[in-house]
């Protein structure tokens, strides 16, 4: 089959039970999407599936055919690290870093939905008046840190949202 | 000892690994792509929590297309015997716990691995099992010592006559549930073998540690056997000596004849790699009417396996946290047919200060002392047990700096009375302590042909910032730039190193690499930097020499709680750790690492429970949906600041470790919040709505 990631088509002979993630990590090389539990339960694995944010391990990689997989490899630009990662260094929003590529990736989508306008289960009106700290919270709170680096990636993640 | 002056210690480099890690392009363990073609090993956990394997029925499994090899009691290669009973995998036909591994496929794709493991026919022959810990356990007995050395009990003046003479007393039992570990990334591990060489690419927090097990275990010289751990993700005491993991891959590598990967699941990881026993904690305090403490005693009864002992040391903390008359602690101990508890961050400490803080919180609500003056009123003026005098101890101003900064004074003791709507509020307060061990290290310093300096030591980066701060030490004892200094970690061929475990990792490894960049810098002063020179340093005398001395590290952290008035459930909006923990040498890494320790702690109050059902012997909530661990939604206002603290003693660098104290007292913390707000004293972990439905006011 043909898998479309980070922009580029790759060629790939699969068994059809390999999920998504199994195929990054062990068929392509791409490392940076984690497995901490396998089971949609820790969201260490979040890619973006057309722009969406989704869980790899969920998604069977046959399923993938003809649709763009966005992987944190593909997250930097020629001019250095995208606006997120900077301020995932700058606020030390991690620690052991394995939950990392996940929450970024997360964010990331967090952000474009935030962006159009998509409620949350804490926000109050129809439209999110803005990006918050309970927000932010509530929004990323599919992403598990067992190192605790929460208060780091809100720092992070509020940081980003001022800015653009 | 004499402090060294320094330019990058004290200052807040980001990460070194930081971009690698942000980018994905951190390979962390089994992320190797220079092997060629792997094979994937699956265990078979036993579906019995006591007996024996009978039969296990590879033929139907061994023919399907990518299988390689069907490891059972029957056919796995045997090993030396181990240090580590638990590393005896498959060595014999005897079930200890249920999820033992009893079996394992290796094949040429993880799904087949894992379709073959879970079709794998194994008969058993089943014996009734014992797995429930309760407080008059016929299996209770005294354990030698406790982890790692201590004595299991002791006692200082005669406590029964204090209690009875005392004008108020406190008589409380806690619990506290099983916890699991959880690090994000599994243990994992990919062995490969040239010859009878075998390198092992592992997710543990000591390589060489690793190294001198599998060479023991594999009869080779330890030469033969290369450990490599440059990422961690995470490991909280459960990666802290190599597990069975690594062996499945070094056998299974061998047998089959190409590198191995063993990836656990996540379901795993609530069985085999260890967890924190289950506690029953009975803490009876002895007072003057003004809380001046005359008795304390702390007995812990809590688990372990029939495989091994692991003798949690519940109530050390006891022996060296206040003043009091008289004292006495205990521990016993129930070996049942449960995996075997190890190592969670803070063994002892944590589970132990949840009861002793709570205690001193029901002490002062008794005497209507307030909670942080008893416990400056109890604050001893040496080591209680031991009569040593403290390195440095700085609970009182730690104390004294978080009620300023949380806004204390102005608080209302009563329980209960405090609304915001429809939340009941309330704070807490509760004392953290943790030793400040060190441990003999090896380390080596070069000048690089090209300029600049490289030093490598067999430390591990478990999450703590251990390369930043060791390149930041490196860089003050070389008197250079830490852009010009390169630290190598993660690798056992780098030699003997303590373990990233017992919070020693910065004073023992920061130790080595000082005294090595200190020799360095001598050695170039005299010869001139002829680019080839390498000095290679052992602190184990040094380290030796340490004594005299008690050493520990303090804190006081406080809590609000917010438990809404018609379901139960609570919320900490803030959470406040004032440390003295010695010289700080990164603050970025440091306030994480103390926040992350504080965010665990606030896990373990509110939400982590291992949930064991006593007909199958297993703990059933084995995954991330039945075992809440916190998320970005369940944490608020956490920070973490720390009073100056310098002490010449400790260590050369003055530094104390930060991996652990951070979640000592947290519970507790929490708990008294709890109280404050609401009136209900819940002394059994979590604090869930259920606990506190029934006792709120209406
Ligand atoms: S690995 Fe996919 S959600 Fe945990
Ligand atoms: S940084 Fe370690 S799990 Fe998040």
């Amino acid at each position: 089959m043909q898998l479309s990631v980070n922009g580029q088509s790759r060629d790939l002979e699969l068994d059809n039970r390999t999920t998504l993630l199994d195929a990054l990590r062990e068929h392509l090389g791409l490392i940076g999407s984690k497995k901490g539990c396998d089971h949609g339960q820790c969201g260490a694995c979040t890619v973006l599936l057309d722009g969406r944010r989704t869980n790899a391990c969920l998604v069977l990689a046959v399923t993938c055919a003809g649709r763009e997989v966005a992987t944190i490899e593909g997250l930097a630009g020629p001019d250095g690290l995208h606006p997120v990662q900077q301020a995932f260094v700058e606020h030390d929003g991690f620690q052991c870093g394995y939950c990392t590529p996940g929450q970024i990736m997360s964010a990331v989508g967090m952000l474009e939905e935030f962006e159009r306008g998509w409620p949350s289960a804490v926000t109050g009106e129809v439209q999110p008046a803005g990006l918050t700290a309970p927000e932010i919270r509530e929004r990323m709170s599919g992403n598990l840190c067992r190192c605790g680096a929460y208060v780091g990636i809100l720092a992070a993640l509020t940081d980003v949202a001022s800015r653009s | 000892m004499t402090a060294i002056t320094t330019r990058a210690v004290g200052s807040s480099p980001t990460r070194i690994e930081g971009t690698a890690k942000v980018t994905g392009a951190a390979r962390y363990s089994t992320e190797q792509d220079h092997l060629g073609d792997v094979a994937y090993l699956w265990p078979v956990p036993a579906t019995i929590a006591k007996g024996r394997v009978e039969a296990v029925d590879s033929d139907a499994v061994a023919g399907l297309p990518g299988v390689l090899a069907v490891l059972t009691p029957d056919n796995a290669p045997r090993l030396e015997t181990p240090d580590d009973a638990e590393l005896a995998v498959l060595q014999d036909h005897e079930v200890s716990y249920r999820g033992q591994f009893v079996a394992a496929v290796v094949a040429t794709s993880l799904e087949t691995a894992r379709e073959a493991a879970a079709s794998l026919h194994i008969t058993y022959a089943e014996v009734p099992h014992d797995s429930e810990l309760t407080e008059n356990h016929p299996k209770l007995s005294k354990p030698e010592k406790v982890n790692p050395a201590f004595p299991t009990d002791t006692e200082d003046g005669d406590v029964d006559a204090a209690l009875a003479a005392a004008a108020v007393t406190v008589d409380a039992t806690y619990r506290t549930p099983p916890v699991h570990n959880n690090p994000m990334e599994p243990h994992a591990s990919l062995a490969v073998w040239l010859g009878h060489e075998l390198t092992l690419y592992d997710s543990l927090q000591g390589a060489f540690a690793a190294q001198q097990a599998l060479a023991k275990l594999f009869a080779l010289p330890p030469a033969s056997v290369h450990v490599i751990n440059e990422h961690v993700g995470g490991g909280f005491g459960s990666k802290g000596t190599v597990r069975l993991g690594a062996v499945l891959a070094a056998m299974a590598a061998r047998e089959v004849g190409r590198p191995v990967k063993v990836v656990l699941g996540r379901q795993h990881m609530f069985t085999v790699v260890g967890y924190r026993t289950p506690t029953i904690q009975r803490v009876r305090l002895g007072a003057d009417a003004d809380g001046q403490l005359t008795a304390i005693e702390h007995a812990a009864i809590e688990q372990t396996s029939t495989v091994l002992e692991f003798a949690e040391q519940t109530t050390v903390a006891t022996r060296i946290m206040y003043a009091a008359g008289s004292r006495r602690t205990s521990h016993r101990l129930a070996a049942l047919d449960v995996p075997t508890p190890r190592w969670m961050r803070a063994p002892g400490e944590c589970p132990g200060m949840f009861a002793l803080e709570s205690a001193m919180d029901e002490l002062a609500v008794a005497t209507g002392v307030d909670p942080v003056e008893i416990r400056i009123r109890n604050e001893p003026d040496v080591e209680p047990e031991s009569g040593k005098p403290f390195s440095s101890r700085n609970l009182v101003a730690c104390l004294r700096e978080g009620a300023e900064r949380f806004g204390w004074a102005a608080r209302d003791p009563r329980p209960g009375v405090r609304r915001d709507g429809r939340w009941l509020v309330g704070t807490g307060v509760a004392a953290s302590t943790y030793p400040s061990y060190v441990g003999p290290s090896t380390a080596s310093a070069a000048a690089e042909p090209g300029g600049g300096f490289v030093v490598r030591i067999s430390a591990a980066d478990i999450g703590t910032g251990a390369r930043t701060v060791l390149t930041q030490i490196a860089a003050d004892a070389l008197r250079v730039r830490v852009e010009e200094v390169r630290v190598e970690i993660g690798d056992s061929s780098f030699g003997q190193a303590a373990l990233a475990g017992g919070s020693m990792g910065t004073a023992s490894w920061g130790w080595a690499v000082t005294r090595a960049g200190e020799r360095l810098r001598a050695a170039l002063d005299e010869h001139g930097g002829d680019g080839r020179l390498e000095v290679h340093v052992d602190t184990a005398e040094e380290v030796k020499a340490r004594t005299g001395f008690a050493y520990h590290a303090f804190g006081a952290q406080y809590a609000e709680a917010r438990v809404d008035l018609d379901t139960g459930e609570v919320r900490v909006p803030r959470l406040l750790g004032v440390f003295g923990v010695g010289r700080i040498v990164n603050p970025r890494t440091a306030r994480s690492q103390l926040i992350g320790g504080m965010t665990m702690g606030l896990s373990m109050a509110l939400h982590e429970e291992g949930v064991l059902d006593p007909a199958f012997g297993d703990y059933v909530n084995h995954d991330f949906a039945g075992y809440h661990v916190a998320a970005a939604a369940d944490v608020a206002d956490i920070d973490a600041v720390w009073v100056d603290e310098q002490d010449e003693h400790v260590n050369p660098l003055g530094v104390k470790g930060i991996g652990e104290i951070g979640i000592v007292g947290t519970a507790a913390a929490v708990a008294n919040a709890v109280f404050h707000a609401t009136g209900v004293r819940v002394r059994d972990l979590p604090i869930r709505l259920d606990k506190l439905l029934g006792g709120l006011p209406g």
